[in-house]
């Protein structure tokens, strides 16, 4: 079931009450602050924000200061899905009993190690089980707290702490784990992936997910300048080339349609993407030359497949 | 007579209703053949909880199996939230705490220890929530059966803990931890012995629904997430302030005995059945003290009983409350007692003593008290304790020994 919603179209769309307040602790530059701050501004009710132990939570929550002008609650690193559940399924029971009036839209932050790893089986349950709620992964491809470690969401060949690149490794040596297939293969109405210099895309997917009576999924790709090794200035950029580069493509599932929401007919060649991250850019040189063709079938690969089930999947 | 307990006819044919028994013009009650797991599925389905999120482990399974049957009856007004696992149990009972609601989870053992981490949050974000433990051996090896390690590996989170004797105990202390919980802001663990409780059919005088309302209310106000301001739960605190929170929650576990204590009197108020932080059996002039946690405290006041009638000096103490540690009950009780017989089924490897152990004799220490102190690690996984069994300890101690002794004793082996 699926309530109306509002396409973001015009930057003079967008409310201007802000939910997450400036001066939090954040680096300069952070793509996730920037992908919460959208995301929020245009959730239709105040949302319950529920946070999963990492960068966001710890640069937003240091007391006595919060950063969120919503209610907001953290409890531990993996368990987002869960305590948003508990959160959701109480407010059903309040609700029958009279000691609330409606259910307030729940949505869940959490990192890519939050989500794609240690938080997989919390997700998994909730989206299971179908609690209502926006889970949005933002996803800055490593774990970016505890100092740029892999997780199974940092692409093939990039250079962590945990992934280095050396005589034998190029860096990575595993491919991105695909979280939206995981997500859509639970049977849920509506998961789709997002970036923040595509924010009326983002946008838009945000108000359409709140619009669904279910559990929906956001992968929002959000580049951290302090692990990816970029200029603070560039955060945005390297969002931008990301999808140009068909590095990450933006598309939908909704009830098993996917759909490419932002086509990339001409793609820009991956150099492009790569070239400004510190993270990447020994895939530049000869020695990882066999690498950085791995990578870029991986990425044609990956385009192939979802314009394959776009178009098997948009015939009903 | 109690409308909530009128449908009959359960798969074991167990429940059987009997007659209704009245307490004078107040306190009338039913009395039901139930195993402890089923007592406490009642308490949760009478005390008006909002949430219950739990994941099954034997023994602990019929408990979730008998709310998800109310439930599917519409008998539980609450929602049922069949979670993933312990983990995700524990933390949606977090979430649901969060908003206001009342909320109620049971685990065993690895359930528990998988939970451990968000034990810690619950208790120190100080939300009230209760959680019924039947206690369970841990792995390695696997082992299905009664002992207290689960419990003591959670001693440390921060709850309060109670133990249950009886199913009926169950029952009165599940009721009784929503309130406690609710007017100290901590959650309450309550333990029931796997199995000797868990799977046992005893009566248990179940108390009318409209009087465990009444008893129970709604959960007093408290800052929630669907406060009008909006409110930030579980942040992030630096050591200049972290440690004023941990104090702050080991204050509010020190000061709640006087309010465990009045829930306990109203409780009488409606039932009859008084608790209290320890029980005592023939304490008054015994020269040895058994002290016991959970459901074989029974049998030794069997073994006690007769040796009593036989000229021994012998007693029984357990303890109902196990934190907040009941110390003050304690020390009088056994202060004239020469020989403590303390009783571990949960071990602390390498440490100078047990969990019990460990705490009684820092109280006596600190009491200036000096016995001779017998510490005993029995009942390990299900282990036998017979009436035999608890007699030729109490005789073991009341002849002459050393001062500190500790040994294993196997039980109903030799
Ligand atoms: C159970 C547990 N294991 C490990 C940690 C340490 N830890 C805290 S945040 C974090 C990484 C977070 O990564 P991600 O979810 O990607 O968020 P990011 O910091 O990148 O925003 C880790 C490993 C923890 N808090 N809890
Ligand atoms: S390390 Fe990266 S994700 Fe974390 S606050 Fe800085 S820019 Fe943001
Ligand atoms: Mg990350």
């Amino acid at each position: 079931m699926m309530e109306e919603f509002k396409p973001v179209r015009s930057i003079f769309e967008i409310p201007r009450k802000e939910r997450l307040a400036p001066g939090h602790r954040a680096c300069a530059g952070c793509g996730p602050m920037i992908a919460i701050r959208q995301i929020l501004l245009v959730s239709p009710e105040e949302p319950i924000v529920v946070n999963a132990t990492g960068c966001v939570e710890v640069a937003t929550s240091v007391y006595p200061q919060t950063a969120w002008i919503v209610p907001w609650a953290h409890v531990a690193f993996e368990n987002s899905a869960a305590v948003a559940s508990g959160v959701e399924a109480a407010m059903k029971s309040l609700k029958r009993r009279g000691g609330i009036d409606k259910e307030r839209p729940v949505i869940v932050f959490a990192g890519d190690g939050g989500t794609f790893d240690i938080g997989l089986q919390a997700l998994s349950g909730a989206l299971e089980r179908g609690h209502k709620m926006l889970y949005v992964c933002y996803d800055n491809e490593a774990y970016m707290n505890t100092g740029i470690q892999r997780s199974s969401a940092t692409p093939y060949g990039a250079w962590t702490t945990t992934s280095p690149f050396g005589k034998v490794w190029p860096g990575k040596r595993e491919r991105k784990k695909d979280i939206i297939s995981i997500v859509a293969s639970h049977g849920v109405p509506y998961t789709a992936t997002a970036s923040i210099y595509h924010w009326k895309d983002l946008m838009t997917k945000v108000r359409k997910a709140l619009s669904y009576d279910g559990p929906t999924f956001l992968h929002v790709y959000a580049p951290c300048n302090r692990g990816w090794r970029f200029d603070p200035s560039l955060t945005v950029e390297v969002a931008r080339r990301a999808v140009e580069t068909r590095f990450f493509p933006l598309y939908e599932v909704e009830e098993g349609k996917y759909r490419i929401t932002v086509p990339v007919p001409k793609p820009r060649p991956l150099e492009d993407f790569l070239s400004i991250q510190g993270r990447f850019r020994h895939l530049l040189r000869p020695e990882y030359r066999e690498a950085l063709e791995t990578l870029k079938k991986m990425v044609d690969d990956r385009w192939t497949w979802l314009e394959r089930m776009a178009t098997a999947t948009s015939k009903s | 007579m109690c409308p909530g307990l009128s449908h009959q006819g359960h798969r074991d044919g167990q429940r059987g209703g009997e007659g209704v028994v009245e307490l004078g013009e107040r306190l009338e009650y039913k009395k039901m053949l139930l195993t402890g797991d089923d007592a406490v599925a009642y308490a949760v389905k009478q005390s008006r909880v909002d949430l219950v999120a739990a994941y099954p482990i034997t023994p602990q399974t019929v408990i979730v199996e008998r709310i998800a049957e109310f439930a599917a009856n519409g008998e539980f007004e609450g929602e049922f939230v069949p979670v993933e696992s312990e983990h995700s149990a524990m933390s949606a009972c977090v979430g649901g705490a969060l908003t206001g609601a009342r909320v109620f989870t049971a685990t065993a053992s690895q359930g528990l220890a998988l939970m451990h981490e968000i034990l810690y949050a619950a208790a120190s974000m100080r939300l009230p929530m209760a959680m019924a433990v039947a206690n369970r051996a841990l792995n390695a090896p696997l082992n299905i059966h009664n002992d207290h390690s689960d419990i003591m590996g959670s001693r440390d989170s921060g709850w309060i803990i109670l133990f249950s004797e009886s199913p009926e105990e169950a029952y009165d202390r599940v009721i009784q931890a929503f309130k406690i919980s609710e007017s100290v802001d901590l959650p309450v663990a309550v333990n029931l012995d796997a199995f000797t409780l868990t799977h046992s059919a005893e009566i248990v005088r179940m108390l009318p629904d409209e009087v465990i309302a009444r008893f129970v209310g709604r959960p007093p106000r408290r800052p929630t997430l669907l406060d009008e301001r909006s409110k930030s739960f579980g942040l992030m605190a630096l050591p200049d302030t972290y440690q004023y929170f941990k104090d702050d929650h080991y204050r509010s576990m020190e000061e709640s005995p006087p309010s465990i204590r009045r829930v306990e009197e109203e409780y009488k108020g409606i039932s009859g059945r008084s608790y209290e932080p320890i029980k005592k059996y023939a304490l008054e002039d015994a020269d040895v003290v058994m002290i016991m946690l959970g459901s074989y405290a029974g049998t030794a006041r069997m073994a006690a009983r007769r040796m009593r009638s036989e000229g021994h000096k012998v007693g029984v103490l357990s303890l109902g409350w196990y934190r907040p540690f009941p110390k003050r009950e304690i020390l009088d009780a056994v202060e004239d007692a020469d020989t403590l017989v303390v009783m571990d089924r949960a071990l602390s490897y390498g440490a100078p003593a047990n969990p019990l152990m460990t705490d009684i004799i820092t109280m006596l220490y600190e009491a200036g008290m000096r016995k001779r102190i017998i510490n005993v690690a029995y009942g390990l996984g299900g282990g036998e304790f017979t009436e035999d069994d608890a007699r030729t300890l109490l005789e073991y101690a009341l002849k002459e020994g050393p001062r500190r002794e500790f040994f294993f004793y196997y039980g109903g082996r030799e």
